[in-house]
This record gives structure tokens, sequence and C-alpha cells, in this order.
């Protein structure tokens, strides 16, 4: 059976097309990924992300054992603050990437993917007992829902959508006096909300996590207030060709047990100089003496059909790596996708093929992110 | 709600297939292009290969996927179509006129019988 989010009939009575993601039933789509993929890109866009996880390390052990935990530094957090980073094991593979934030002295909320919860939740509770220290690890996963409200609009109006202050240790006036990366608590009707200035799309925008009430009455209020900016709801389809776009890794594709984040190019999200961690010993051999595969990006040169998950990448005429990601890009109306491929073997400029159906069509390397807005 | 024109018979697997003589005009139909939106590439088989009736011979993507299409008969193809290849947007604004994709010479008339009349297709997509 798979788990609904608290907004599944909100999904349905919206038309939404739902699909199996990590063991939910999730919309894919509503009109078209192409229409809710523009709409983030133009106007405002807002994704039911309730299938995420949550957990919660407090206590004043927490920073310490977080450190352990994750590659990069939890210290440099101030309350109110959030930091894309990754768990990894002893051999530096990753088991999951994440957003840690600090919200107040000693209090972490991690947000996990959905599909990652169990073994996450298993590793950090083998973790933390052979970690000394006085703090408490609570997977929250069941009891908050969360929607991204995404897009270049969004900033003109969340702050009608959820007015006022904030009541946490990130001191603001308005949801839109958050800067990047920072969280805060706001009051919505009579409901606690988490909101950070984050998300996964490459466009401004705010994550809102809370109880399953307060995001379906938020759901309803963003669609109307955000109705006259051009606001769509948006499915994971729309979520993966905007990230795709960004070059954001997404677990199971990018990132795997089998793959460092150095090896994934998200290197500098792996603070080596912050003391021993889960997997350091490899990661920094890793940045010293290079790479045996390599993230790359590309973009479809031919008219092909669009690239896809396991299709075979070659370089001079060899058949040496896999494409992880691909799509047809909404936004530049080609062919894009981030592949593997041996260290040393081509760099961005370099002409390469992706092999589709048993024929070779030409791309390009291309540096990161593929779209950039100008 | 979909468009099932009269004059076509369907194939379980949502193609169109419209015949005139001995020609057979092939598509997929407004419920296919509904479900999979966007299509953003058009794959045709070579004019003159020999096709069996549920054979992959077409492929259709959209921005999530790649779908087979299956010639809902057997025959060979005669003629594709261009204007699909060159938009393949066509196959979700006209799906049953302008976004055909091929045309086969039937080699097996009989085999229309075992397709599903508008009103049986009609029922499929209705469940």
């Amino acid at each position: 059976m798979l788990k609904r989010t608290a907004l599944y009939t909100a999904h349905q009575k919206l038309g939404g097309k739902l699909i199996e993601f990590g063991g939910w039933e999730m919309p894919v789509q509503y009109t078209s990924i192409t229409d809710e993929h523009l709409a983030v890109r133009q106007a405002a866009g807002v994704f039911d992300i309730s299938h995420m996880g949550e957990v919660t390390v407090s206590g004043p052990g927490a920073e310490a054992f977080l450190n352990g935990l994750l590659t990069n530094d939890i210290r440099k957090l101030a309350p109110g603050e959030g930091q894309y980073t990754l768990m990894c094991h002893e051999r530096g593979g990753v088991i999951d990437d994440l957003y840690a934030y600090k919200l107040s002295e000693g209090v972490y909320l991690l947000i996990i993917n959905a599909s990652r919860i169990e073994p996450d939740v298993a590793w950090m509770k083998a973790q933390a007992a052979k970690t000394p220290g006085d703090f408490t690890l609570t997977d929250a996963s069941h009891q908050y829902a969360a929607i991204a409200v995404q897009g270049p609009r969004v900033k003109e109006f969340i702050d009608a959508v959820i007015p006022g202050a904030s009541s946490s240790a990130m001191r603001v006036n308005a949801v839109t006096e958050l800067k990047k990366n920072q969280i805060g608590g706001f009051k919505f009707e009579n409901h606690s909300v988490l909101v950070s200035r984050t998300g996964y799309t490459g466009e401004d925008g705010f994550e809102i996590v809370g109880s399953d009430e307060s995001i379906t009455h938020l759901w309803d209020k963003v669609l109307a207030v955000g109705q006259p900016f051009g606001i769509k709801p948006a499915g994971l389809g729309a979520r993966d060709t905007l990230r795709t776009e960004v070059c954001y890794p997404l677990y199971g594709h990018e990132l795997d047990e089998n793959t460092t984040p150095i090896e994934a190019g998200v290197g500098f999200f792996v603070a080596l100089d912050k003391g021993e961690f889960n997997g350091r010993s490899v990661l920094a051999e890793q940045k010293a003496t290079g790479v045996k595969k390599r993230l790359v990006a590309f973009k479809m040169t031919d008219k092909s059909a669009p690239p896809r998950p396991q299709y075979p990448i070659w370089v001079n005429g060899a058949s040496v790596g896999v494409v992880v990601s691909g799509t047809q890009s909404p936004s530049l109306g080609i062919g894009i996708g981030l592949g593997y491929i041996p260290a040393g073997t081509a760099k961005a400029g370099d002409a390469i093929e992706i092999e589709i159906r048993g024929k070779r069509y030409a791309a390009v390397i291309v540096p990161k992110p593929i779209f950039k807005k100008s | 709600m979909s468009t099932v024109p009269s004059d076509s018979k369907y194939a379980k697997s949502h193609e169109w297939v419209r015949v005139s003589g001995e020609a057979g005009t092939v598509g997929i139909t407004d419920h296919a292009q509904h479900e999979l939106t966007d299509i953003v590439f058009v794959e045709l088989p070579a004019v003159g290969r020999t096709v069996k009736a549920g054979e992959a011979c077409a492929v259709v993507e959209s921005v999530k996927t790649a779908s087979d299409i299956y010639s809902p008969v057997s025959g060979e193809i005669i003629e594709v179509n261009p204007a699909v290849v060159d938009n393949p947007a066509l196959v979700n604004t006209e799906p049953h006129t302008g976004g055909w994709l091929f045309k086969l010479k039937l080699s097996a008339p009989a085999e229309l019988d075992a397709l599903l009349a508008p009103a049986a297709y009609e029922k499929q997509i209705a469940g």
C-alpha cells in the first residue's frame, strides 16, 4: 500500500496524475510538465513535498554528533540558518543528501529524502549509539507535511499568505526578510510553521513545514493568493526537469552508496578541515589525488530523442559511461542530462555521444548548471 | 473527454488505424496523447519495412517517458509523416488528423476484425 500525503485529496481535486515515488503516491503532473516547469521559471509553482522525511536532533551533544555524521561543517550555522550537506558511510559513499537547519542552540532539523527515510534513520541510530554525549534523535517524518513555493514572483505574495513577523530564533519582520538558507518559525492561522528560503528548482522560493492540517490550509491559500501572479500546482515531473536544468543531484541518480560527494561534484559541501567525520579519509584522498569517475553535464547537439537514465555515453569512439539523469529541457527546448564518465576522458566543451536505442547522437559537455537565467 | 472518431478501429494499446482501400493510416489516440502530454520527439519506422500486428515500430517520447508504438495491423510501411518529426506537438494537438504517424499496405486485412470498434474503445478508456 502506497503512502499518501495530507494533500492527496487536493491533488485529486486538481486532476493530478498520481504515480509511485519512494513508496508514496505523488502527483507527477497536473496539466503538463512543460507548463508547470515554465510557470516556476517565469512566475510561481507550488509542490507537495510532504513525502520528505524530518529528523530532529537536540541536546548539548547534538552539534558534535552531527559534525561526525555529516560532511559539511555544522558549526558554521547560526540559529535560524541551514546548509546543504551529505551523509556518508566510512568508504565515502553517500547514504543521503539533506538539508540541516539549526533552529536554535542545540536544536537541529534534518530534511531527508523520502526514499531514504528508513536507511537514514537506521544509520543515524547506529551512529548515535556509538557516539557519547547528551542528545536525542527523533524521526518526526510522520508528524509533518510540507510544501515548496518556488519561482521569481513568489516574493510578491508570500507575505500575504503567511503574514507577520517570525516567532523563532531567527527574528525577521516578514517571511520575505529571510535570506537564502535561513529558516524561521511563523504563525499561520493558529498553527506554527517553519519557513525556509530554500528550494530544489534553481529559483527563489520557500519551503514550509508544518502539521498536516496547517499545510492543507496553506496549500489552498497559496493557490488562491498566488493566482493573480500566475501560480500553478506543480508535480514531481516538473520538479525533476527543473532540478536537472540546474544540476542539483537526486538521490538514486547522481548519488548512491557507491558514489562519493567528490565524484558527484559536490565536494564544496565536504568540510575536510572540521575534524573527523564518516568517510573523511576516503574523501580527503580523493580531493588530493583525484577521482576515478566524474559527474558531467551535457546538452544534445544533434536532433535526437531526449537522453534518459542508463543510456551509454561515448567518448572518443568508446562507450565509457552512463547517463544518470536526462530529459528534454523545457527551458532550452533540447535534450540535456548528467552522467558519469572516467575522470580525465573529457571536459567542458568536448564533444561526446549519447547512445539512444542503438544509435549514437552528438552532445557536448557543458559547465554546470546547464541552464542559467540571463 | 477524449475524442474517438467513428471512422477508425482501435488497438487496446491506444493506436488507431483508418483504412482506405489497401492502405491503413496509423496514429495514437486522443486519449493516449492526453496521457502522455508534452510530446517532444517522434521516431518513425523506415519506409519499406514490414511489420507484424502488435510489433513495436515507432517511439513517441514525452518529457517524462519514451513509449513504444505498436502497429495495429501487419503490412509494409509505405509512408511516414514528416510533419510530426519536425513538430512532435502535432501529435498532441491533432492526434487523429495531422498528427498521424505512418501508413502501411495491409498484408492481412482480416486482422482489422480483431481490433476494437469505436464504442468498445470508448468503453475501455472510460473504465
